[in-house]
């Protein structure tokens, strides 16, 4: 497998302004001969979906929710970064640029990030055309706040549910075109496989949720939008449905996994009650801004939090971390909360969580001005714990939250496999080994609205597509094998049920490649997940027919999926013998605990590549080069 | 805590439904709702019997996609909340609950505790949004929006259309789902062109997927679970009345297809 | 209402108004042909809204519980026929006086006083404006979010406004058979 990235010649302001010149256009009276598949409709896919049915292409757009607005983009609380440097603080495109390559800890595309911090730009101006209520200044400009670490603010936000509000917009826009008859969409429609013929993708096989039915759909390309894989986890803080099954599906037709072992784990979640959780709930990043984290000095300390004194307390990140505090990246403030629990300082009943305390900022601002700033966060966090956070301090743990890893591409968005695109969430591409606040919506939203649209019309010019029948070879082996699929699973009727090997795949994930890895658990791990992989064929209990609603059924197929995409994430883990970004190996670290990097032997992208069921797959390596951003070690101290 | 519920169980669209009792045992009251059915459904897939089908997804109370009728009320008894944020604690030990499904002819039951909403989707696709294919965007500080008007609009872009207001409407009407949609856009600048077109379209919509009317009960309010006011609705009928004495010509819908 | 506690003037005052209103039976007529459209196409709009309404929802819940809608609203649909029914009950008894035990063409005050003299048509009439306050308090407040008055500034304008006029106007209908009853007004 050659992986070509196809970067564009140039200095990297120019490359993909020339790169949209270079491109071949598709005639506008052509665009409707062709048929383009898109599977998911979160930012990425609704965005993509809508702009190519705007410049006349034929689209089908496809979920597995009721309807296109639910997809999990909608949850994103905190914002969306754009270069446009309307508060004069110094930012620029090459500093997200920059920034984004940094946070990424050297392990992304330089060309890629550039691009995206392009177009972040133009994403602002789309979405305030759409509609989008971002929250203005008195005089009526747009409002801005730094987030996530970042030292300029350049994040655009929609109270606490920017991810709500712009994928509202996306959502209207692709709502417009199905109204046209432009874009024909199927909700509660899952995709069982991916069809290639001569070696390109040209349909799906996809299963309706309502009625059963099995059915192939050509197209001329599809285009993967449907997300991460971090519901592997089990707790997470995806939506319960979220899956990694569309992508695992193409990735055992030949396209190449980038980086799986890439995930990320967010540092302020509600931490987990007992064994019933069935999901972990974000609370905003944007909290950090206010809130000091900390933890009791000592071990086992049970008293209350206010009857700790403030001596006896120890505000790990600002102690660790002076310049950035508590706003220290992602990544760094989960590692360092993991820390302190291991050592025994943990908070709750569970000892697994620290406090998040607004005390100082009620002190400093009043209540009502925190209330305001983050009221609605303050009312969720009651409603679940049923605390008040005004009035005790908030307690939180790490959650896995997000997965930089995904289906590699190139330049272009296309995977290993021809007419293969891949968007948002669920490509490897711009995020590197760790992805930075408010960087999640601006990808999707690059991918959906400004680089797919004209890198797929390119990728139509260039090639000849024959009319394929229904009745194609190819398609109807992927609906006998998805039929087979669904049988085999209805007919083992074993012992346990599907949510249980879930969670037992989710706690092992979680101990040997969750926020610390090491050699030895993670062999461990490769040990696991095939032995209960194997447990599952055998002894999961599906209950109900495949010609109706089951929820059992789809969760099954999902949790199949899991079990094997889970090990492919541990091998990667296992073999990339460095730390960087969400990828902690705790034999890779500095003195005082830091990850540390190997860019002698690891400073490239994995790759990997299906070989066979039974068969280790094969790792590719696509180096990568830092031509603008020098190497450097990443530190927030 | 211990529980016995009622739910109604209903095999497919076409099937008769009827309710059937359920003992939910050991219920902890951190657990959220829809976590105490998967309980329950963990017990009945044990037991050889077929779990109860409810619509769920994201359980942080934002995609809109759970919605339970608990004892008469969408959502449950708890204000401001959906489902999945609904936690047991809300509840006492030995209570008797009624699950049922949203309730209106709009709405077709296709599975137990799962309704259809696709007449949701339909009405957005005929007017609720603001026509700007993808690249004609001036800068997004050349459009002023006053503060107010933003926050005003955020208010009701805050609907998650979970259709809890047709739930709870004993008209089984949709309109403060339409009202929040033609307000969100309605006060920003960006969305006056289309003003007149929307009103008239989406209620002419709204209407021809079999929702009932307004009577100003003011129970859609109450079920909100983003607290959505009613006067959303006043203003969409101001826009509807005006719209339609003035504005007649744009009741002929989209005039093309770009 | 005004025109009706004149009754508390005295039989001439009463009397007078009364045939001041037959004074110009053309006038008399338009009025009443008005009021009667009004009706006609309350009634038809009252059945097409439930009509409209029961098939929004066709199958009811089995628990119902009302967190915001009031008596008032949720009473609508019975208190508009009950009133239906008095107004033609009202007609045929103090205008045309089929129903009235001792009815006098002309005499509207002995009529009036006879007439609700009898219990249970007081008890009667005395529901009927139970009925019409509670009708008159939601019609007016939701005149002004259906026509969209109504704006969060406004709301408890609205809701003031429908409260005054349902005191008065259902208060000094109220008046006049509780003052029969009370003794107040005799017949002379």
């Amino acid at each position: 497998m050659e992986l070509k990235s196809n970067v564009p010649p140039g200095p990297i302001e120019q490359k993909w302004t020339r790169h949209k010149f270079d491109m071949k256009l598709v005639n506008p009276a052509n665009k409707r001969k062709y048929t383009v598949i898109v599977v998911g409709s979160g930012l990425a896919g609704a965005s993509a979906a809508a702009t190519m049915a705007e410049l006349g292409y034929q689209v089908q757009c496809y979920c597995y929710q009721d309807t296109p607005r639910r997809a999990h983009s909608i949850a994103a609380q905190g914002g969306i970064n754009a270069a446009k440097n309307y508060q004069n603080d110094g930012d620029s495109v090459f500093r997200l640029f920059y920034d984004t390559v940094k946070g990424g800890d050297f392990r992304s595309r330089e060309g890629n990030v550039h691009r995206l911090a392009e177009v972040s730009v133009n994403i602002i101006d789309q979405c305030v055309a759409q509609g989008v209520p971002f929250a203005r200044e008195y005089g009526g400009m747009l409002s801005n706040r730094s987030f996530g670490g970042a030292q300029v603010s350049r994040t655009f936000y929609a109270r606490g549910q920017t991810g709500q509000q712009l994928l509202l917009g996306a959502y209207q826009a692709l709502e417009r075109q199905i109204g046209l008859g432009a874009v024909k969409m199927f909700t509660r429609h899952e995709m069982q496989e991916l069809i290639l013929v001569d070696g390109r993708a040209r349909g799906i096989v996809t299963r309706d949720m309502i009625t059963g039915k099995i059915e192939s759909h050509i197209a001329d390309a599809v285009v993967l939008a449907t997300g991460g894989y971090g519901t592997v986890f089990y707790l997470a803080t995806y939506a319960k449905g979220c899956n990694g099954t569309a992508i695992w599906r193409a990735y055992k037709k030949g396209a190449a996994f980038g980086n799986p072992c890439y995930t990320q784990i967010h540092p302020t979640c509600i931490p987990v009650t007992g064994e019933h959780q069935s999901k972990l709930t974000l609370m905003s990043e944007s909290l950090r801004n206010d809130g000091r984290i900390w933890v009791p000095k000592k071990k086992g300390d049970a008293r209350s939090p206010g009857q700790i004194p403030e001596d006896e307390r120890d505000y790990y990140l600002e102690r660790k971390y002076p310049s950035f505090g508590n706003l220290a990246p992602r990544d760094i403030s989960s590692r360092a909360a993991k820390a302190v629990c291991d050592d025994g300082r943990g908070v709750g009943s569970t000892g697994l969580g620290v406090y998040l305390d607004f005390a100082d900022a009620i002190q400093r601002l009043g209540e009502a001005t925190i209330r305001e700033r983050y009221g609605n966060l303050f009312d969720m966090y009651e409603r679940i714990t049923g605390e008040n956070p005004y009035k005790v301090p908030m307690r939180i743990y790490p959650a896995a939250h997000y997965t930089m890893g995904g289906l590699w591409v190139d330049y272009n968005l296309m995977s290993t496999i021809p007419g293969l695109f891949v968007l948002g969430e669920a490509n490897f591409s711009d995020h590197g080994a760790n992805r930075l606040g408010a960087s999640a919506l601006m990808q999707g939203l690059a991918d959906g609205y400004f680089i797919l649209p004209y890198t797929i019309g390119n990728y139509f010019a260039s090639n000849k597509f024959e009319k394929l029948a229904g009745a194609h070879a190819a398609f109807k082996s992927g609906e006998t094998s998805t039929a087979a699929r669904v049988q085999k699973v209805l007919s083992i009727n074993g012992q346990r049920t599907v949510d249980s090997f879930h969670r037992e795949l989710g706690s092992i994930m979680w101990e040997f490649c969750g926020m610390g890895r090491n050699e030895k658990g993670l062999q461990t791990a490769l040990q696991k997940i095939p032995a209960l992989r194997e447990e599952f064929w055998k002894n999961v209990r599906v209950l109900g027919e495949g010609e109706e609603i089951n929820q059992s059924l789809e969760k099954a197929g999902r949790v199949a999926d899991f079990l094997e995409l889970g090990e492919l994430m541990c091998l990667d883990a296992l073999e990339r013998r460095e730390s960087c970004g969400g990828h902690f190996r705790e034999e890779f670290q500095t003195e005082d605990g830091e990850a540390l990097r190997d860019d002698e032997k690891f400073c490239h992208v994995a790759a990997w590549e299906f070989a066979g069921d039974a068969k280790k797959p094969v790792r590719h390596v696509e180096p990568l080069a830092f031509e603008n951003v020098h190497l450097q070690t990443r530190s927030y101290k | 805590m211990n529980l016995t519920l009622h739910i109604w169980r209903q095999k497919n669209r076409h099937a008769e439904g009827r309710f059937v009792t359920y003992e939910a045992r050991g219920i902890s009251p951190d657990m959220s709702f829809l976590e105490m059915l998967d309980v329950v459904n963990e017990g009945l897939i044990l037991k050889g019997e077929e779990p109860i089908a409810f619509d769920h997804d994201c359980r942080e109370g934002i995609c809109g996609q759970c919605g339970v009728v608990v004892n008469g009320s969408p959502h449950g008894p708890r204000p401001a909340t959906t489902t999945c944020q609904l936690h047991m604690r809300s509840f006492k030990d030995g209570d008797v609950l009624t699950l049922e499904p949203w309730r209106a002819n709009a709405f077709p039951v296709i599975k137990d505790l799962i309704v259809d909403r696709g007449a949701f989707d339909r009405i957005i696709a005929t007017g609720g949004f603001i026509t700007a294919p993808t690249g004609n965007a001036p800068d997004g500080n050349a459009i002023l929006v006053p503060k107010p008007a933003a926050d005003r609009s955020m208010d009701a872009a805050a609907c998650i259309g979970c259709g809890a207001c047709v739930a709870a409407c004993p008209n089984g009407s949709a309109m403060l789902f339409v009202a929040a949609k033609i307000a969100h856009l309605g006060y920003l600048p960006q969305g006056q062109p289309e003003r007149d077109r929307r009103a008239l379209a989406m209620v002419a919509r709204m209407d021809e997927e079999g929702f009932g009317a307004c009577t100003n009960h003011g129970e859609c309010e109450a079920a909100c679970p983003k607290e959505i006011p009613i006067e959303f609705i006043a203003r969409m009928n101001r826009d509807y009345l005006k719209a339609a004495l003035f504005s007649p010509a744009e009741r002929s819908g989209p005039s093309d297809g770009a | 209402m005004v025109g009706n506690l004149t009754v508390f003037k005295g039989a001439v005052a009463i009397n007078a108004y009364g045939a001041a209103l037959r004074k110009f039976p053309a006038v008399l007529w338009g009025v009443r042909f008005g009021l009667l459209l009004s009706v006609g196409l309350h009634i038809w709009a009252y059945l097409a809204l439930s009509v409209k309404s029961w098939s929004a929802r066709p199958k009811g819940y089995r628990v119902t519980s009302y967190k915001e809608a009031s008596l008032a609203s949720r009473t609508m649909r019975w208190t508009g026929p009950i009133l239906a029914a008095f107004i033609i009950f009202h007609l045929l008894h103090l205008t045309t006086g089929t129903v009235h035990p001792d009815f006098k063409e002309g005499d509207v005050y002995h009529n009036l006083v006879a007439g609700l003299s009898v219990m249970p048509v007081a008890v009667f009439y005395l529901v009927a404006m139970a009925c019409l306050a509670l009708h008159v308090f939601h019609g007016i407040w939701s005149l002004f979010q259906s026509l969209g008055f109504s704006q969060p500034r406004f709301d408890s304008f609205a809701r003031r406004l429908a409260t005054l006029f349902t005191i008065i106007v259902v208060g000094g209908f109220v008046l006049i058979p509780l003052a029969v009853l009370a003794g107040i007004l005799k017949l002379q």
